[in-house]
Order: C-alpha cells, then structure tokens, then sequence
C-alpha cells in the first residue's frame, strides 16, 4: 500500500466505513434478543432468525425468488447465445441497433417497464402469475446474460474453429464440440449475474408480483413500508450473508472484475 | 483480418441467430411500451375506471399542477446531487485502490463493489437503521462525539435520501472510473514525475484528464439509476417526500388512476432519454480522441 | 496439369483489392512459400485455399476438381495456424484426434494413428497434456501433428513459426522440412520471413499488394531477383545509379558491360556479401569506410563512394579489415550485378 499517502489511506478507511456501514449494522442488530430494535448489547440472540420460520410469506417468497431467478436466467441464456453469436461473429445491418435493443432494459426505468408489464399482463390475461414473473425477468436479466456471452464469444479465436472445419467438422459438430465448451465460463457467470440480479430486483416486480407471487425482496420491500423490526432485519442479513458467500465464489471462480467491468487486468 | 473474418455483409445467418431474442423483446418489451404510452392517453374516474380514449387529460393535469413540477424537480435535484456525491467520493477512491498492492487490491476492491451484488432493499434497511428507530446510530454517534448538539434529521429527508442513494449507487462509479484507469499507462504517470511534476500535478493535469471519460460515463449510469430509483426513495423518503417513480407507484397501487401514472412514468422516460443521450453527444464530441 | 492451380483469383473487400489476378501452380509434393510483408494478399489466398473466405473471381482447382464447389470441412486440407488455434478444452491426443474422428476413422485405427502422428512430432510423452500447459514449440508440433494425422492433400501453414523465439524457428525449420520430405505432402507456407522462406521452400511465390512478382526456387529469385521489390524483399541489396556509355555502365573507375539496348542512365542491383576490397587494376569503385561492424561471422561496411552509400559484407575469414576512415576500392564481378533502366524503378 506504500504508493498511497496517509491521507489517502485516511480518506480510503472513511469510504470503506461508509460503504459497509449499513451492511453491517443490518448484520449486527439481527442478533438482538430484544423485541424491538437495538444492539445487541447483553449478547447474540438467534432469536429472530428462529422467527423467520414462523413466517411461511418469507419462506414461500424466499422459493419463489429461487425458482424465478432460476429459470428466466435459464431461458435469457437459451435466447442470448445465438444472439451474442451473431453480433459477435457476423457484420450486418442493423447489428448495432440489435445490440441496442437488447441492452435496453438496462437503460428504461424499472417503475415503467413495471409499469408496462402490468399493463400488458393484465391485457392478455397473466397479471400476478408466475408466467408473467418469469417473461418480465428474462427481460431485465438478458442484457447482463447477453454481455457476458457476447465477451466470451468475441474473445474467442475464431481459428480454433475454422481448425476444426478445416478437420472435417460440420457446423452443428463445431458448434457443440468446440464454441459452447469454450464459453462455457462466460455463459456460467452470465448466469450467474443474471441469477443474482433476478433475485435482487424489486422495483419492477412490486407492480407485477401478486400475492402469493411475491419474490423476497417485494415482500420485505412491503413489509419495510409498514414497520421496521428485528424480523426483517434478520431476513435481510440472511439475504446478506448467502450474497457475500456467492460473491467470493464467483471472484474465486471467475473475477468479480472481469464478470462486473467486462474486462479484467488478466483478460485479453 | 477482421475484414475477411465477416466478409458476408448478406448472410441471412445472424439474422437467424438473432431472430428469437428480438421476437421475444418485441413481443415483451416493444409492445408493452407502446401500450404504456397509449395508457397514459387514456381517461379515468373514480367510478367508471379506465376509459380507452385518447385525451390529453393527464398530461394536461402533469403540465399544470405544481404538485407534479415539485416531485420532478425533487427527482432530478436528488439524481444530480447523488451523481456528484458519488463523483466526488469514488473517483478518488478507485483511483487509490488502482494504487494498492495486492491482495489489498483485490479485497478492497471487492468489498467496494461487491456491495452492488446485495438487495437494495436490505442495504437500504440498513441506512434506514443508522437514521432512524430511536435517534439513530449516525445521530447518537455526533452527539457522543459532541459534533451536533441536536440530532440531525436524515429519516424522511432528502438529505437521508441522497446519502443512501449515493451508496447504493457508488460501485457503479468507482467501477466506472476504475476501468477507465486500467487502461492509463503507468509510464506516463512516471514521465510527468520524472520530467519534475509533483505529485498534485501529476494527479491534476495527467491523471485526471485521462479518467474524465471513465467518471462521466459513471455518472451518466449513476444519474439515470438515481432519478428511477424507487425502493430507497420509497424506504427513506416515506409516504410524504415523494419522487417521480414511487409517484407513479402510489397512481397506480394506491390511486389506481393508471392512466395518471403511465403518464408520469412516460414523462419520466423520455426526461430520461433526452438527458441521457444529450449529455453522450456532448461528453462524446469532447471525448472524441480520447475514446478513439 | 499441375496438382493446386489458382486461376485468376481475385478477392475484393469492399474497395480494397487484397488479391489481384493471382494465378499460380503447384506440383504435386512440392513446398511452395507465399512470402510478401503484411498486407500483401498472402494470407487471404491461404484463406481462399482453404475456403474461409469466398474469391470474389477466379477459380481453385485441385487435382483436376474444382476447389471452389466444396466445403471447407469438406476439402481435406491440414492447416496450422499462426496462433495453432489449438482446442484447448483437449488433451493434445484429443486434438489429433479430432480430425479422425470427424472422417468416422474407428475407434483402435484412431489411437494408432494419433501416437503415430505425435511420435512423427516427437511429442509421444505428451498426449495426455493439455496446450496450455504445453510450451510454444510443442503447441507448434501438437498443431502440425493434428493437421497432419487426417492425411491432407494439401498442408497449409500460416505464418507457423512466427510465435517462436529465434534459436527454436531455426530447429524447426530444420525439422518442419525433415517432415515434409518424409511425408511427401504438397505444402504452401504463408510467411513474411524471407530466410524462413528460403530455408523450407522448393519455390518461393513472391507477393506485394495482391500480385506475384516472381515465382521461382529460393537460390534463383535471390541471385536474379525479377524486380526492385524482390531484389529489395529476399535481403540486402545495393542499387547504384549508373550512366551508360558504348554499351557500358560507368561506376567510378569501373566499366561494366549492360545488355544492348539500355538506356542512358541505369541502376546496378549488387548484393553486399558480393563486394569485395580490390587490391588494384581498373574494375573498381572508389570509396572511404564509414562504419565497420563486426558480427562474429562477417564483417559489416557501410562506404561512402560518387554513387552513395554501398553496403558490404564480408566473410571473417581471418585477413585484416579495412578500419573506419580508410580509403578503399571496391569491385564484384560482372555476373553478380544485374542492370535494369533507370526510369522503370519503383
């Protein structure tokens, strides 16, 4: 750290602060004994993570959160693979504007695509079901499944392919023996991010989930609306504490860094 | 070589390839869209619900009701001081961790933005925690420490508002600013010391110029995500102070005037868009070379 | 008929002509080298042999057939790659065997034939190994193995050497043409090496911007270089500016015989290792040692004569080198010069 001032340092130990401050307060006063919120000053308490069992609309959105961040991030990669392959391979027209598009959910406010979906799944007839999750959450998770794809597929040695052409290989056969295990990382972490980003986004879904479809997040969103008490707090460093544990694998495993700013210091 | 890579200008291959992602979002998100903007030209009553007319009626209301002009100006006012904030605080900080030694490289560097991968709504628990209950953590701390001799009020402020957006918000621009500066040569940070620039200097005029693209671009994406955000604003700021997001959420869940809050969450995209693209064409002109 | 004619092949992309009008002929078991600088077109006909890109006219026949109709999986020909474009999700066996096994080669035939063409590499202890934790030089043998191994009626190498360091290009030069004689396989090399070209090939193609400039065996294209390009491109060359009287070039004090016909002024094309220091008589250039560097085997001059600067060098054979300053004559023999008109030079 020599090539920082003490300043520097200084400064860099307030951010930190700052930045995991309410991380950790969250942690800190789940494990108070009391009923209502505090430290925990008198010692832990497990009592209220004890309590969350008691709380089957936590438990049940807990399912739904798992299963929904499961299978759109699932069918996202299914659409985004000969997607990022045409944009990554090929020069067509309207391939920027393709590229656009599917980065667009990025860029539209949450409220109003929540908004849209609840307009239009109340239209066709799916408002609140499980469907209607699932197809609006393919929508927001696409461009993270997409980008991570497209870096893999663009990273790519095209001669590693034209290799095995030139061997005899058919395009099916190069497509399944060749480009889907070499980006297969790329594809792992796309749906990984995307899983983690399904499982975290409440502003879309709090329009469109019902009750009974509520995610995690929604039903703790709902809950803060109406009180604040040890409860929640103790689900929300459960929440915490299973995001650190994904977090350090995929850095183990794949480089916050490169998964998060597209390219790594290691990368090509 | 990139030429005779994608020589086939014609090929109907991508265009296959690509067909399904783009049925899927024009069947989900182009249509959707266009009906949300239809909506907000639609008429509703309390009674009769939504009448499938095509009126000017809500834009009218949002054009010249000073409760409307209040909440937008609260929302854009937030996103710009936000923006700052976040400017300010991390792009120093990603520049410092550019200049660690690993590992302290690598475990800052995770516990700076690895908080971005965390729920929204249980970090924004957590402001809610320091701010508010019984005083506080924050405010009993500056009152232990004798900073303040009456509790600051954070809960249901904008000033709480802003300080819980900018750290939701800031991994995106320290990673921001951060791949900007992986892309600086060390070497001319050495140049500019060995041709007798302290290291101020060196920060001011080489430094700096170089990530500017890398902190704008953040705060484009910081910008855009604080004027939409909803959970924070919406945990923090309560039922009264409200912005033009959780607006729209009360029109359409509380109200039930859907046609009201399509209008505003319309008003709120395009406000959106034209910012957004205006502010890329001028830091793009400016940028031209240094994008290049 | 020759055994790979190219006819008239030309690739346009977009405005850039990256090959013109190449025409070209390959015999069976030949080694032919397609050698220009970077840009040149050579790689684009390598790539048009090999069917990864699409002539824009022109045709490729190959053993009477036409090239053109056929796939590229389905042409048969063993290409390595500049950057090996080795699998690296397989093992180097599993590399070798691919090729195999896309022909429907079974099983047991497969496995012999994968550790003969390793043994052929020399990598038999390594087929279990994967390329990246293999070295340069073996991923280069795993590669020419595994282009090898399916038989191919052409080997195309695409600039195979150029990712290895000095001292290992030369042991494999040595040993990619031990292979090739072995095996007999007619083979086009892709390089912008003009020593490696020289070293490996039978015939060497000569291109620049997208055209032959000479096809001819490495020792004639060096000794009668076709054009100033070619004369420049296969090592060091000197061109001096001449006036021709009665038939003759005049340079300082020498006279040399050109060919009838040339005209007034002319430029003398003289390879440095073909200069030598004249003792005396006539036949000689006037000059004065600018630098002498000495390069183990030779010595290296730069002299300054009336027709500029000459470049010279001579084999450290153990007699004493003229030092920097000293005045000297310089003199070659009449059949190591080549003469062409002034005005044509590029």
């Amino acid at each position: 750290m020599s090539r920082n001032g003490p300043l520097a340092l200084i400064f860099h130990t307030l951010f930190v602060i700052f930045t995991l401050a309410p991380i950790v307060v969250v942690c800190v006063v789940a494990f108070t004994p009391e009923g209502y919120l505090s430290l925990p000053t008198n010692g832990p308490s497990l009592r209220w993570f004890r309590t969350i069992a008691r709380y089957p609309e936590f438990i049940n959105a807990f399912w739904t959160s798992i299963w929904l961040g499961t299978v759109s991030s699932v069918i996202a990669l299914a659409f985004s693979v000969p997607a990022a392959l045409a944009i990554a391979r090929y020069d067509f027209t309207g391939r920027e504007a393709l590229t656009a598009l599917f980065m667009s959910p990025l860029m539209i406010p949450h409220v109003v695509l929540g908004i849209a979906f609840l307009r239009f799944f109340t239209q066709i007839g799916i408002g609140g079901t499980f469907l209607g999750l699932v197809l609006s959450h393919i929508v927001v998770v696409l461009p993270f499944a997409l980008r991570l794809t497209l870096a893999s597929a663009t990273g790519m040695d095209r001669r590693i392919e034209q290799a095995a052409i030139s061997l005899g290989a058919s395009e099916w056969t190069v497509l399944k023996r060749i480009t889907l295990p070499l980006i297969l990382p790329g594809l792992a972490s796309g749906w990984a991010l995307s899983f983690i980003t399904s499982f975290d986004e409440v502003t879309m879904t709090v329009f469109i989930a019902a009750p009974g479809t509520e995610t995690l997040p929604v039903r703790m969103f709902l809950y803060i609306q109406d009180n604040i008490d040890p409860l929640v707090t103790s689900v929300s460093a459960s929440v915490i504490a299973a995001t650190v544990v994904a977090l350090i694998v995929m850095d183990r495993i794949y480089g916050l860094e490169r998964l998060l700013v597209g390219r790594g210091s290691g990368d090509r | 070589m990139s030429a005779a890579e994608t020589e086939d200008r014609r090929s109907w291959m991508p265009y296959l390839l690509s067909a399904p992602a783009l049925l899927l979002f024009i069947a989900i998100v182009l249509v959707p869209l266009a009906m949300t903007v239809l909506l907000s030209f639609h008429d509703w009553g309390q009674y009769k619900g939504i009448e499938t007319v095509f009126i000017l009626k809500n834009w009218r209301e949002i054009w010249s009701d000073g409760y409307f002009h209040e909440v937008f100006l609260r929302t854009f006012r937030v996103a710009f001081l936000v923006t700052l904030l976040t400017a300010v605080l991390g792009a120093p900080e990603a520049y410092i961790l550019s200049r660690m030694k690993s590992p302290w490289k690598g475990i800052f560097l995770l516990v700076v933005i690895g908080p971005l991968l965390i729920s929204v709504v249980a970090r924004t628990l957590g402001w809610a925690l320091l701010f508010g209950g019984s005083g506080g953590v924050v405010n009993k701390a500056l009152l232990n420490l004798g900073v303040i001799s009456t509790p600051i009020p954070f809960m249901f402020t904008e000033t709480g508002m802003m300080v819980a957006l900018a750290h939701v918000l800031m991994p995106f621009m320290v990673l921001s600013v951060w791949a900007a500066l992986q892309k600086l040569d060390p070497q001319i940070e050495n140049a500019a010391l060995s041709l007798g620039a302290s290291q101020m200097t060196v920060l001011r005029r080489i430094v700096l110029p170089q990530i500017m693209p890398g902190i704008l671009a953040g705060a484009i994406i910081v910008f855009a995500l604080a004027a939409s955000a909803f959970a924070t604003p919406s945990i923090i700021g309560g039922r009264r102070l409200k912005v033009a997001s959780t607006l729209a959420y009360d029109e359409f869940l509380n109200t039930l005037n859907w046609p009201l809050g399509a209008a505003v969450a319309v008003l709120l995209l395009i406000a959106l868009v034209l910012i957004i693209v205006g502010s890329n064409r001028i830091i793009e002109r400016r940028y031209a070379e240094v994008f290049r | 008929m020759a055994f790979l004619v190219l006819d008239g092949l030309t690739k346009r992309f977009g405005e850039h002509i990256a090959v013109e009008n190449l025409s070209l002929a390959v015999e069976q078991g030949e080694f032919l080298a397609l050698l220009g600088p970077s840009g040149c077109g050579k790689t684009t006909t390598l790539q048009m042999i090999a069917g990864f890109v699409t002539p824009t006219s022109g045709t490729i026949t190959l053993a009477g057939q036409d090239l053109l109709a056929v796939k590229p999986a389905k042409r048969g020909l063993g290409i390595v790659f500049q950057s090996y474009a080795l699998f690296p999700h397989m093992t180097a066996a599993e590399n070798v065997a691919f090729g195999l096994e896309m022909q429907g080669v079974d099983k047991s035939e497969r496995s012999r034939r994968v550790t003969e063409a390793l043994e052929l590499v020399g990598l038999g202890k390594f087929a279990e190994r994967h390329p990246r934790r293999m070295s340069g030089g073996q991923q280069q043998r795993v590669a020419l193995a595994r282009a090898l191994v399916i038989r191919p009626s052409i080997l195309l190498l695409d600039e195979p050497l150029s990712n290895l360091d000095a001292k290992l290009r030369e042991e494999m030069q040595i040993e990619l043409r031990q292979i090739q004689r072995n095996v007999g396989t007619t083979t086009i090399l892709v390089t912008h090496d003009q020593s490696e070209a020289m070293a490996l090939s039978d015939r060497i193609a000569v291109m620049s911007q997208g055209r032959i400039e000479q096809i001819a065996p490495p020792h004639e294209a060096y000794e009668r270089p076709a054009t100033p390009f070619v004369a420049n491109f296969l090592g060091k060359t000197n061109v001096l500016q001449a006036q021709v009287q009665s038939g003759q070039a005049l340079l300082g004090e020498g006279r040399w015989p050109v060919p009838a016909g040339s005209p007034p002024r002319v430029l003398v094309t003289v390879r440095p290792e073909k200069i030598g220091f004249a003792d005396g008589g006539a036949q000689a250039l006037a000059g004065q040692v600018v630098t002498r560097i000495f390069q183990g085997n030779h010595w290296l001059y730069q002299v300054d004569t009336a027709h500029g600067r000459v470049t010279v060098i001579r084999q450290n054979s153990g007699e004493t080198a003229p030092a920097e300053g000293e005045a000297v004559r310089l003199s070659w023999r009449q059949e190591d010069m080549s003469v062409r008109p002034a005005e044509t030079a590029r």
